[in-house]
């Protein structure tokens, strides 16, 4: 079922036009040194981010996108700036190491890039291993349509187990850290 | 925040379709997208608006922070309790095709249960964290 | 979109480049944990890129369709943006604390606290 004329052009254009959106967002965040601008910036990011998840049929991590990192990343990030003050200070880090860093880290990946497959490749070694498995029997094996959860919850429960693990483990972390009082000196 | 009149009255509408979208979410992300992790955060998310707006003081006294602390453990517990339930029903660990004589049954009641578990875990500490930041200020 | 080829893998790697340079050139710690943010997400595109299979659909089984994209890459990336954020939290408390102690969340002020 191949999607009409129309709707293919935009998705042809909406696959390019978001990721140089992305690039733009991430960018312009190197020159700003409003905390709070950057916050909402990287909120903004994260809502183009759940668009090309859509796009490139990654729904459920979509909607995860959009519901953490636009939403819940934002607000916690706010707060923090609001406790922590909203002016950066600009200028003051090692700059040049930085984008000595940078620019080999960058050149490395860019050389390894070549051995990647092309994008949307139906061979792409990803694709040929346990993928077929997941997509032809879960419905019989699990029962329900949605093989994404199917995965999740079932065939890589251990992970996920571990996932809620990390995730039970920052909250206590948080709250420990935030258990004593403001201004209490160590005593 | 007693100024924003309409920001509050909005608020309280959209609340009860905010939770009872999180909970169509955990229940059918077995269907279309969603699942634990999305319907936790958006439960959350409920609460994180109404502090917003309301003030954090008053979404405290509406969720104890000693049942939060039960349930950020609580969802954790019941994802491996499935997993150790599956070891006394005779299977392996997390194996919930033994819950049911059909397997597919089995699987689709593990899957359940364990989503809720997550679905519960992370709206917990979801909350949990945007009460520990926004009672700091202070 | 055959055409596009290697796009994503660009912006994914672009994307890299401008998350570390956040990370190391900026004084500020919040703006690091933004850097961070930036790097962990160029990292989701590559997984999600990989995923995408041409012509397919996402990966919810109905009748009529035959072509899905991978949804393993689906599960873990899900699984990570959760995770970062709760990761993202820790380190923003962790923030906030030095705030408390320091008065300052610029690296080199604190450093300057720590010579005296």
């Amino acid at each position: 079922m191949d999607p009409p004329k129309g709707k293919r052009l935009i998705v042809d254009f909406a696959v390019i036009l978001i990721p140089v959106l992305l690039v733009l967002t991430a960018a312009a965040l190197i020159w700003l040194h409003n905390l709070v601008a950057v916050v909402m910036l990287l909120g903004f990011y994260s809502l183009l981010m759940a668009g090309l998840w859509v796009i490139l049929d990654a729904v459920d991590v979509a909607f995860t996108e959009a519901a953490v990192g636009a939403g819940i990343t934002t607000v916690l990030m706010l707060a923090a700036v609001g406790l922590t003050g909203q002016g950066e200070r600009p200028g003051q880090g090692n700059v040049l190491v930085a984008l000595v860093v940078v620019a080999v880290t960058g050149g490395a990946l860019f050389y390894a890039l070549s051995d990647l497959p092309p994008f949307g490749a139906a061979d792409a070694p990803a694709h040929t291993h346990v993928a077929s498995r997941y997509l032809g029997q879960s419905m019989t094996e699990a029962g329900i349509p949605n093989v994404v959860t199917a995965v999740l919850a079932s065939y890589r429960g251990y992970d996920t187990l571990g996932e809620v693990t990390v995730i039970f483990a920052a909250g206590i972390s948080v709250l420990a850290l935030f258990s004593r009082r403001h201004g209490d000196r160590k005593n | 925040m007693h100024e924003f009149a309409v920001l509050r009255v909005a608020t309280k509408q959209l609340l009860p379709f905010i939770w009872l979208f999180a909970l169509y979410v955990q229940t059918h992300g077995d269907y279309g997208p969603g699942g634990g992790f999305q319907a936790g955060v958006i439960f959350a998310s409920g609460f994180i608006l109404y502090g917003l707006v309301y003030g954090v003081g008053k979404a405290r006294r509406i969720v104890q922070y000693r049942v939060l602390i039960i349930l950020v453990a609580l969802g954790a517990l019941i994802f491996s309790g499935v997993g150790v339930w599956a070891l006394f029903a005779g299977g392996n660990f997390l194996e919930y095709a033994v819950f049911a004589d059909d397997p597919a049954a089995g699987n689709h009641l593990g899957i359940f249960i364990i989503e809720l578990g997550v679905g519960i875990t992370v709206a917990a500490v979801m909350t949990a964290i945007f009460f520990a930041f926004t009672g700091r200020s202070h | 979109m055959t055409t596009l080829g290697v796009f994503n893998y660009w912006v994914a790697v672009v994307l890299t480049m401008i998350g570390l340079y956040l990370v190391m050139a900026s004084d500020n710690l919040v703006k690091k944990l933004v850097g961070l943010n930036i790097f962990q997400t160029a990292v989701f595109l590559i997984y999600i890129t990989i995923g995408k299979v041409e012509g397919g659909t996402a990966p919810i089984l109905k009748e009529g369709f035959d072509v899905y994209s991978n949804p393993l890459p689906h599960v873990l990336i899900l699984t990570a943006i959760v995770v970062a954020v709760a990761t993202t939290s820790v380190g923003l408390a962790l923030v906030t604390r030095i705030k408390e102690e320091y008065g300052s969340v610029e690296e080199a002020e604190m450093r300057k606290q720590d010579e005296e």
